[in-house]
């Protein structure tokens, strides 16, 4: 395996020649970087872990946020991001056959695992653009602003939408018109802007509605700021008490009183300076990852032309291995400490 | 000027087609054991809530698994485990030793910033 040098004595190694790393000078450099870029995410991380511990019990946690699937939708914490961490170890996986199939110069057998680690690579950073939209539009309940300043998030199953009926027109709806579409978009956009009343909504065009909408279940209200009378901390407000709390809140007639999602400025999951960690360290990991598969791209090119198997050796994928399992090591670290605890 | 003295240390790591055997070996037994780790620590997560009395275990637990997978990733896919001992520790030693006084440092500060705001008031 790697590194096997002949054994020499100190004084030889160090009086030039000899390496004492006994190791190439690109690689050698590939790990100086690395150190350096594990440095930055490790000071990423730890000033994430500075903010949530200020913050105590307000930080919001990662399976409440996190529980959704594709197509399945809520109630399965923690799967998707198993799911993107599974992908990343085994794209990881493929990569190390690759440099071991290089160290045998089997040229075919690179290409092969090669391309395997781009697939890899190209699924884990879709599946973090689902997350991320999926971040960034949020729940169906939003998190409210209760009476006494306080703030809560909401679980529970969001009762179906099924239709608004016009009660006063406007310019493009007749009294009686019945709107059957994009519902949940209208609802949440005047819930924003206080534009809901009394189980009524104001169109964009100016007519009222009646909103026909099944009750929900299970709701609860989880406070995460607290107020005058509620308090971060306390037990979660489950049932009829809930219910009344959060219909208060989003038919109040006021805006801002509950956000959807996140942005730089705001979110729903907990204080500002969550999204932005958010926002930033899957980002730059991300990003890690994007610029990863295009290195890797580049290497493929190169195995195929046969330019590393004329060079006698495939050391250019090993020093990308490197790099990519890096990105891969930051991940373990991210799911941990983001999602996990 | 072509130097004849140079080294050739990409060479010193290629392996024959049995060597490459027990080591694919190996590679599988860590996909497995990686596997594993973040299966059992999803299950953890999702069953044992933070508000239980066993969470505290549970969150040390998970500092220790992500230790023992960065530790099979670093060793084994990274081969850091191959390289001489001198490289070896001039990158784990150096970085263990800071970022362990940061994480001490940082945390321990945002405990005494978090107890201040609460005695004296603030947002």
């Amino acid at each position: 395996m790697a590194g096997h040098a002949t054994q020499l004595d100190a004084k030889t190694l160090w009086g030039g020649k000899e390496s004492p790393f006994q190791t190439s000078y690109g690689k050698l450099m590939m790990w100086f970087f690395l150190v350096s870029d594990a440095l930055t995410f490790g000071g990423l991380l730890v000033s994430y872990g500075f903010t949530r511990h200020d913050f105590q019990g307000a930080w919001p946690i990662g399976e409440e946020t996190f529980n959704s699937m594709p197509i399945l939708g809520h109630g399965y914490p923690l799967l998707y991001v198993a799911l993107m961490t599974f992908i990343l170890i085994v794209s990881s996986v493929t990569m190390v056959l690759a440099v071991e199939a290089g160290h045998r110069m089997d040229k075919k057998g690179v290409v092969k695992w090669m391309i395997a680690t781009i697939i890899g690579g190209f699924f884990f950073v879709g599946s973090q653009a689902w997350e991320w939209s999926h971040f960034i539009h949020g729940s169906e309940f939003g998190k409210i602003e209760l009476s006494d300043g306080s703030q809560a998030i909401v679980k529970g199953h969001f009762g179906e939408i099924k239709n608004f009926t016009v009660v006063e027109e406007g310019k493009h709806h007749k009294k009686g018109d019945v709107m059957k579409e994009d519902l949940m978009h209208e609802f949440q956009h005047a819930a924003e802007k206080g534009l809901l009343k009394d189980g009524m909504i104001r169109l964009h065009d100016g007519s009222l509605a009646k909103i026909n909408k099944e009750a929900d279940s299970h709701l609860q209200l989880v406070v995460k700021k607290s107020g005058k009378t509620n308090k971060v901390g306390d037990a979660p407000i489950h049932g009829k008490a809930a219910e009344k709390m959060y219909y208060e809140s989003l038919y109040s007639g006021e805006s801002n009183h509950v956000i959807y999602g996140a942005n730089l400025k705001q979110n729903e999951y907990g204080p500002q300076q969550y999204g932005q960690f958010f926002f930033f360290i899957t980002g730059f990991h991300g990003f890690h990852v994007f610029s990863g598969v295009i290195i890797n791209i580049l290497i493929l090119i190169g195995a195929v032309s046969g330019k590393y198997h004329k060079r006698g050796h495939y050391e250019m994928v090993e020093k990308t291995g490197l790099y990519w399992h890096f990105v891969d090591l930051v991940w373990v670290f991210v799911f941990t400490f983001f999602y996990l605890i | 000027m072509e130097r004849d003295d140079l080294i050739e240390y990409s060479l010193h790591v290629h392996h024959s087609e049995e060597q490459g055997k027990v080591i694919r070996k190996k590679i599988y037994f860590v996909t497995i054991l990686l596997t594993l780790v973040t299966a059992v620590e999803v299950g953890l997560g999702t069953y044992i809530k933070q508000s239980s009395v066993a969470w505290p275990f549970v969150k040390w637990s998970f500092v220790a698994l992500t230790i023992l997978k960065a530790g099979y990733i670093v060793m084994v896919f990274m081969h850091l485990g191959d390289e001489k001992k001198t490289l070896r520790n001039v990158i784990l030693i150096p970085y263990i030793l800071f970022i362990l006084y940061l994480i001490f440092i940082a945390l321990w500060e945002a405990l005494e910033i978090g107890q201040a705001w609460s005695t004296y008031g603030g947002a």
